[in-house]
């Protein structure tokens, strides 16, 4: 369970502007989520990350973790918490099992040899245990240092870009290990740049750049964003089609657009010849119907645009 | 203490993997054992019958006011060698410390492996005392150690009574056993310090390597005549670097705090 409330992180730099990292961030996400925080580089996730997991101090706001207060229960929170950092700063030189057990140790797991063979067997590396941690591939590495995080059987974990910087075979690997923990019922906070990633292994997703800009499901933000729009252009316009169009079963919403009808539906294929039959009885004109389509790529980077110009407005 | 321990034997399995440390904890000490060694070797004999040219030209006067009346000149010549070996002795748990914890330090900076260690349960105390014994214990180990070597040697070498009831009395005990752990301590606080500034271990023990200075200072101004080594200018010395050590102590400390670990440390 991860709730904050109006946190905040200003970086004091000298000789120039102070740095605004987190604005105001107010979020509650409960036990068992897979939390997506998503945002561009420089947003303020791992700074966001930073505050959780009590390694720097906020600015102001509060925010409690597994039910203890930051700033107040700070070694709580590192205890029933884990992290993998945005570099996952494995001892390249030391063993796969020495990386774990220092870290069990460090996290005062009791059966430290049982949990460290426990997560070497669930990575395939239980032959490779003494072999290097320099040696693995990148991908390899970075689940190496998931595991880590999860010797003590924290229930919140915490995942600062897990896969940035790995080619799409190892980001693979390490998505589908992350699929596999989804199933535990742990707590997930996955600070992502990448949508589809996102998309494919949260619940809901935030969608952050120094503040949050949209919190929602997936499946609801793909809809508000992504919901199939088809637009039908009309020599003229009677508003008043709007209305009848919209009265159809199915029809989501109906916008006016110059001579342009848009409407939003789940089913095209199914509703279009009943919205084209209405439009022509009702005497319209159709000169050519096409869907409006947006990738969530596209509508993304619309919403930081967006986030963007308010800003400067403000 | 758990957490301690495990961080010290995480240190020593690190660094004792680099090459450069390993040379100085091996080398070093060797030549800083066999040098004086050799030197009483080589300066044993003939000198005794010497008397009157070992005293004018080679010994300050003050020190030859320190060596008892009953001592041959010769045993005094080789006294006043000795303790210009006592300081390089010292020097040992200055610079073993210093390249300790510069590869210990900027290393886990270049690799961002401090990150995921101060995210565990650890407290910043605990992170900086395993740290920082990493670095001074064998510092102060390797520094008896050779002490101990050089020691058994002297009777082998056929080194006089006199001598070696001097280098086993106070002054240099006091340097070996109090003086050399006190530098230890002040060692690793300075490079603990200066590795958290710099990016790269062979600045970081370059600058550390001020360290030597008091001791430098000390061996010149024996050379020089300025001073005579002796119990009263040891206990001085040891004095001074308590003090030394509360302040650098303090400086580490101050430094080692997780935000400042991850925000200032560039
Ligand atoms: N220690 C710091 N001092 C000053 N500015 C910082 C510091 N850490 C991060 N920032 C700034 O805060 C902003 C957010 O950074 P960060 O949290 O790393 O973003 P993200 O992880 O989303 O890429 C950036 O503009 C970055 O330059
Ligand atoms: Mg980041």
């Amino acid at each position: 369970m991860i709730e904050t409330n109006g946190l905040t992180k200003i970086f004091d730099v000298k000789k120039s502007p102070d740095i605004t990292a987190v604005q105001d961030l107010t979020l509650f996400i409960p036990e068992g989520e897979v939390f997506g925080f998503l945002g561009p580089n420089g947003a303020g996730k791992t700074t966001t990350i930073r505050m959780l997991t009590s390694l720097i101090a906020p600015t102001a706001g509060t925010a409690r973790v597994n039910g203890y207060q930051l700033g107040v229960d700070d070694t709580e929170i590192r205890r029933s918490i884990g992290v993998l950092t945005e570099s996952p700063g494995l001892y390249e030189r030391l063993s796969a099992f020495r990386n774990l057990s220092i870290f069990a140790e460090l996290y005062d797991v009791a059966d430290v040899d049982g949990q460290v063979s426990k997560y070497l067997h669930m990575l395939g590396l239980w032959s490779r245990r003494d072999e290097p941690a320099g040696s693995f591939s990148k991908g390899m590495r970075q689940k190496l240092a998931i595991a880590r995080a999860l010797l003590h059987e924290p229930k919140v974990l915490f995942l600062d870009e897990p896969t940035s910087g790995l080619d799409p075979e190892a980001a693979r690997l390490v998505r589908s290990f992350i699929e596999e923990l989804r199933g535990e019922g742990r707590t997930i906070f996955l600070c992502t740049h990448n949508l589809t990633e996102a998309d494919r292994l949260c619940d809901r997703i935030g969608i952050f750049k120094s503040r949050l800009i949209e919190i929602d499901t997936p499946e609801n933000l793909r809809e508000k964003f992504y919901g199939r729009r088809v637009v039908f252009h009309l020599r003229q316009l009677d508003p008043a089609w709007a209305d009848q169009v919209s009265g159809i079963a199915g029809v989501k919403d109906v916008q006016t657009v110059d001579q342009k009808l848009v409407v939003g539906m789940e089913d095209p294929e199914a509703l279009n010849p009943q919205i084209v039959r209405l439009l022509v009885q009702a005497g319209a004109d159709i000169e050519f119907v096409g869907e409006l389509r947006h990738s969530l790529e596209e509508i993304y980077i619309q919403t930081m645009q967006e986030s963007e110009e308010e800003e400067a407005a403000a | 203490m758990k957490h301690i321990k495990t961080i010290v034997l995480k240190e020593w399995s690190e660094v004792f993997k680099n090459r450069l440390v390993l040379f100085t904890l091996i080398f070093m000490p060797l030549i800083f054992t066999i040098m004086p060694l050799a030197m009483l070797y080589f300066t044993g004999d003939g000198m005794a019958g010497n008397m009157g040219a070992v005293q004018s030209a080679d010994v300050p006067v003050e020190f030859l006011s320190a060596c008892s009346p009953e001592m041959s000149a010769g045993d005094c010549m080789q006294i006043y060698v000795m303790n210009q070996f006592l300081l390089i002795f010292m020097m040992m748990p200055v610079i073993i410390p210093v390249t300790i914890a510069a590869y210990s330090i900027v290393g886990e900076k270049a690799t961002h492996s401090l990150e995921p260690l101060l995210a565990t349960p650890i407290s910043t105390t605990e992170l900086l005392a395993g740290k920082s014994l990493a670095a001074g214990l064998p510092a102060i180990l390797i520094g008896w150690t050779s002490f101990g070597i050089f020691l058994l040697g002297l009777p082998i070498l056929g080194v006089s009574r006199a001598v070696i009831d001097y280098i086993t009395g106070p002054t240099w005990l006091l340097a070996i056993l109090v003086a050399g752990p006190l530098m230890a301590i002040a060692s690793v606080n300075f490079a603990l310090f200066v590795s958290s500034r710099v990016n790269a271990p062979r600045v970081a023990e370059q600058i550390s390597s001020v360290m030597i200075v008091p001791i430098l200072g000390l061996l010149f101004a024996q050379l020089a005549g300025i001073i005579v080594i002796n119990v009263l200018t040891m206990l001085s010395f040891i004095g001074g670097m308590a003090l030394l050590d509360v302040g650098l102590i303090y400086l580490g400390a101050s430094i080692f705090q997780r935000e400042k670990i991850l925000t200032r440390w560039k």
